[in-house]
């Protein structure tokens, strides 16, 4: 595993490396449509209405990055001209603005759109259009598809290499332990589990006692909690989106259920689970993360989150701050204003997915100290590196070594 | 509680509408069928691919509104229907590599049966109980497509990929302009043959239980058969609009088919006009463009713009399209006898 | 045998936030006859309002009480400007105006407190109730306030001159204009009650399911249940009928083998149509019938 990771690393440093001679080389200017001497149009669909609004959040973080880039002068001098639509979490209606992008607004690139289904329901026509689908804001584990989907590619860890992360913890400290599942009923949830059991390996069947999942429109997982403390469960795997998440610990401490709790990133905020729950109840629970948390105090100082800061007060004064994802939408989109400078006057969209597809050992301000953003032609999943910790006293305690856990699409 | 029951003298929950009125007159008839069928010439992909939509959900509205404007049952379960057509069609297509065309019939009389077999327990319930049973089934729904059982044929929570078809005979026309004219003429075929139902004998049979269940069937008709057949009539025609959707869009997933969409189809139905099946092509440019203009006036509120115009259109023309039209004939009516 | 009573301990819990809902879905259906499907945003945009009155610095039962009030107020004001110009509209207009009503609600609370969740006090607090850990002292708090709610209700309807005329305004509104009632204000009183239960609901829901501008979106759902499984002109039915929703849920979910997990919510409202199919007007509601 090492040795080939050691090789995929040196080939995308050749590439890089080709990549800038080729673009030092190229010195005219090229563009695709969406592209010119003065302006970059990227296009972007979130769920501004619906069920998923809470994610709308991001698409108004990307405007305001975007509004910082701008009035910092741009990208090589062209402004960035952000058009993002809402798709209500609706595949139809994703296709219809994905099209109205592309064929209508005559966008560059989609960047960013959210959600599993709406991204699925647009990656055959964003890559028959060869219009890249870049960056797409969900975990799950097969957008890392270069030789089927050259267009489309991730960015966060994928979400069964996280659970794979827990798996291997629980084999090595605790290898009787009787496993609880909670889980979400939906693309998401079923990505952790199978990640999680793929993890577990032969051991699944027997190590897992009892499996609960539940569905987003439940007002309440007390029953599965109630359910899962009776199987007699020592370890609690918590695959949970946040109000349930934090339903779970709180009901947890309630009955008197202290298992050993491995919590998924998505729910791992402070400010908006942890914190509603009851830091008492939260103590010793185990997670992982690749970003900084704004709320966790040992951040306070550090110059990543004081830019962050900064960013806010001055472009989205009324974002909240505690809201996971705005330090999530920030910093994607800081990589994708890395992507475009390294295209220079290249802006072409064969050039854009070449550039995207170049990234070296990046570091962007709001991911933890040494979690880095690496791409190769056969590597679309640009951050792949989690860092484990245990909740202690008002705040994450980071331990162990940066895990890398890339499960190919 | 009381012990004596109440007898209610109880108005209709659908107001009558005479057959006649149900309909377009000739001219604007064709007059809307040659805009209909020109305008992709002039317009790009993405329009005309806006437009196949309109045509699928006008279907699927129309299908609502022969159950709701016709027979008087209330139904905020369409989307369950749609759905099962839409997957009928993606399996069929994907799985067992059938032509699309022939995909549709095959919704068609999956959603009728289902249709004609959840009407059975729907016929004990009535207003309010009726709404909340369709709605039970529009919320289960997803859930069942979900389940595992069935992952195998509907892929589960990932949903399903469709292949788009080609014009076939090598036609020269690019595959959004194919399948526009292949929606179009499917639609005019249900519409006519709606209008037809109707006028027809199981229409008036439809017609005499939405406007008094219980003269109806003093008078002889079969009020179970024909409210069941209501039913079933409008599931199948919501399944081939399923169908075609499944085609257009290229994909189906469970979140696709939640009960928003069951919720938009009945908001179609009510500013289309209830019972006038014309309408729904109003109501289904509604529940495209009305969300997508509430987008561009407000991102952080567009819910709120959207629920605004909504309110607006009914505080104007609570009886939605059909008022406008009314009014217009009224006043055309008027510039003739002048 | 244990987990079968721990199921129906936790069946009743959650059965007491379904019964605090469909008390308030009957409320406003005696009134206007119909289901308000924005209710539940309702509710929560009045339990967003309690919330930010006690970041004011409010104390609690003041901010309650004051809630209650505005929730009460708003609810005739949001039947005056918005509903009373569609009364000569056909239902199912009304019914489309519900769910702009629902849409506007909930997308200005998602503007004005976004979507994070918040935490909401009790003030029952949250300790195990008389030794049992799967009822909180919070929840045995809720079932008491539905069920006082639930009497008051019954004496409100069945003993005085203004609840007699609301009950009489909605079900033959001709004849109780005869009678010299004002059954358009009738109608707004009900709009006013319906809100201000609503808010007491969303207030004792929110600390077990966090306060959030999506909370009642499912709460609804099984309110509507609830209350229709006991009959929409009985209060006591939706209660009943809430607890019995509770229970049949987490039974199904624990005993039906293979699918019962993931068919919860279908299996509960699969069971619930089939005794409306044997009892068309719900365990408790009175059988209407209907003249030719």
């Amino acid at each position: 595993m090492l040795v080939t990771h050691m090789r995929l690393g040196a080939f995308s440093a050749a590439l890089a490396l080709l990549a800038a001679s080729s673009s030092g080389a190229l010195a005219q200017k090229k563009y695709d449509t969406g592209a010119s001497d003065t302006e970059i149009k990227i296009g972007n669909i979130m769920p501004y209405s619906g069920p998923a609004s809470a994610y709308g959040v991001i698409g108004k973080t990307e405007e305001a990055y975007f509004k910082k880039i701008n009035a910092e002068g741009g990208i090589n001098g062209r402004k960035i001209n952000f058009v993002s639509y809402d798709d209500a979490y609706s595949p139809p209606k994703t296709v219809e603005q994905a099209r109205k992008l592309v064929e209508s607004d005559e966008v560059l690139i989609v960047f960013n759109p959210l959600g599993t289904p709406p991204n699925t329901a647009i990656q055959k026509y964003m890559n028959s259009k060869k219009v890249p689908q870049l960056f797409v804001a969900t975990g799950a584990t097969k957008w890392n598809d270069p030789k089927d989907f050259p267009w489309t590619m991730g960015w966060q860890p994928n979400y069964q290499s996280e659970t794979q992360i827990y798996a291997k913890y629980i084999l090595k400290h605790k290898p009787d332990a009787k496993i609880g599942i909670l889980y979400q009923n939906d693309d998401y949830g079923k990505d952790y589990l199978k990640g999680f059991k793929d993890g577990l390996g032969a051991k699944a069947a027997s190590m897992i006692v009892v499996e609960e999942s539940y569905e987003v429109s439940q007002p309440t997982i007390d029953s599965h909690i109630v359910k899962l403390k009776s199987s007699g469960a020592d370890v609690f795997m918590n695959i949970t989106t946040p109000k349930f998440a934090a339903q779970a610990i709180k009901k947890n401490a309630e009955i008197g259920w202290k298992p050993l709790h491995f919590l998924n990133n998505v729910s791992a905020s402070i400010g908006s689970v942890i914190k509603p729950a009851g830091y008492e109840a939260s103590q010793d629970i185990i997670s992982s993360a690749y970003l900084k948390d704004p709320t966790d105090k040992q951040w306070e100082k550090d110059a990543g989150m004081i830019a962050w800061n900064q960013f806010l007060d001055k472009y989205y004064p009324e974002a909240n701050r505690a809201d996971a994802s705005v330090m999530y939408a920030y910093t994607v989109a800081q990589g994708l204003v890395h992507v475009l400078k390294a295209c220079g006057d290249d802006l072409t969209r064969a050039n854009i997915m070449k550039q995207a597809a170049s990234i070296k050992d990046l570091e962007l301000g709001g991911l933890l100290p040494g979690v880095k953003v690496n791409t190769s032609a056969t590597d679309f999943a640009p951050i792949s590196q989690v860092q484990l910790m245990k909740f202690k006293g008002e705040t994450w305690e980071l331990f162990g070594e940066i895990l890398t856990g890339d499960v190919g699409g | 509680m009381s012990a004596a029951e109440e007898v209610v003298t109880e108005a209709p929950a659908i107001e009558a509408v005479p057959k006649r009125a149900m309909t377009l007159g000739l001219g604007t008839s064709l007059v809307v069928l040659a805009a209909l069928a020109i305008a992709p010439l002039f317009v790009k992909n993405f329009i005309i691919f806006q437009m196949t939509m309109l045509l699928i959900y006008a279907l699927a509205v129309l299908a609502l509104n022969i159950l709701t404007g016709g027979s008087g049952q209330f139904s905020l379960g369409q989307s369950a229907f749609y759905a099962v057509g839409a997957y009928t069609s993606a399996i069929l297509m994907e799985h067992f590599g059938m032509n699309y065309a022939l995909t549709l019939p095959i919704a068609g009389v999956i959603c009728f049966a289902f249709g004609f077999v959840f009407g059975q327990p729907a016929l004990r319930l009535s207003g309010v109980y009726l709404a909340l049973a369709t709605f039970a089934l529009a919320v289960a729904m997803p859930q069942l497509l979900k389940l595992g059982f069935f992952e195998h044929w509907t892929g589960g929570v990932q949903g399903l990929v469709v292949t788009k078809p080609d014009a076939p005979f090598g036609l020269p026309m690019s595959q959004d302009m194919w399948l526009y004219y292949f929606t179009l003429v499917i639609a005019i075929g249900i519409y006519i043959a709606s209008i037809n139902l109707l006028r027809s004998r199981s229409g008036r049979a439809f017609m005499a239980i939405r406007d008094n269940e219980i003269a109806a069937s003093a008078m002889g008709v079969d009020v179970a058969l024909y409210k069941t057949l209501a039913f079933g009539v409008s599931a199948g025609i919501t399944g081939v609009a399923g169908g075609l959707g499944a085609i257009a869009v290229q994909f189906v997933a469970p979140d696709g088919y939640t009960i928003t969409l069951a919720i938009s189809l009945f908001l179609g139905m009510v500013v289309g006009g209830v019972g006038w099946l014309p309408g729904s092509i109003v109501g289904s440019a509604f529940i495209i463009f009305v969300p997508n203009i509430a987008e561009g006036i407000s991102k952080g509120l567009s819910g709120a713009v959207f629920g605004v115009l909504l309110f607006l259109v009914i505080f104007l023309v609570p009886h939605g399209a059909r008022q406008v039209a009314m009014v217009a004939q009224q006043m055309l009516g008027k510039l003739k006898k002048n | 045998m244990e987990l079968f009573t721990n199921q129906v301990l936790a069946g009743i819990a959650t059965g007491a936030i379904y019964a605090c809902m469909a008390l308030a879905v009957v409320m406003i259906f005696q009134a206007i006859d119909h289901l308000n499907f924005a209710q539940g945003e309702m509710a929560m945009f009045s339990t967003f309002i309690s919330w930010q009155l006690m970041q004011w610095g409010l104390p609690y039962w003041w901010a309650f009480l004051a809630t209650l009030i505005i929730s009460f107020v708003g609810g005739i004001a949001i039947e005056r400007l918005l509903f009373k110009p569609l009364a000569k509209a056909p239902i199912l207009t009304n019914v489309a105006g519900f769910i702009a009503l629902f849409a506007i609600v909930n997308s200005v609370a998602g503007l004005i407190w976004d979507f994070t969740i918040k935490q909401y006090p009790s003030p029952f607090g949250s300790s195990p109730f008389l030794g049992s850990q799967l009822i909180s002292t919070h929840q045995a708090g809720m079932i008491g306030v539905t069920i006082l709610l639930l009497i008051a209700l019954y004496l409100f309807f069945q003993f005085t001159r203004i609840g007699l005329a609301m009950r009489a305004a909605a079900s033959l509104p001709e004849s109780a204009r005869l009678v010299g009632i004002n059954t358009s204000w009738m109608i707004a009183l009900g709009w006013g009650m319906a809100s201000a239960i609503g808010a007491i609901a969303g207030i004792l829901i929110a600390p077990v399911v966090f306060l959030e501008p999506n909370m009642m979106g499912g709460v609804l759902i099984y309110g509507f249940a609830a209350a229709v499984l006991g009959g929409l002109s009985s209060p006591l039915g939706a209660v009943i009928g809430g607890f019995l929703v509770g229970i049949f849920e987490n039974l199904a979910g624990t005993y039906i083998p293979g699918v019962g997990n993931e068919l919860k919510l279908p299996i509960a409202l699969a069971l619930i149509i089939t005794v409306l199919v044997v009892k068309p007007a719900g365990l408790l509601g009175r059988p209407i019938v209907k003249r030719v």
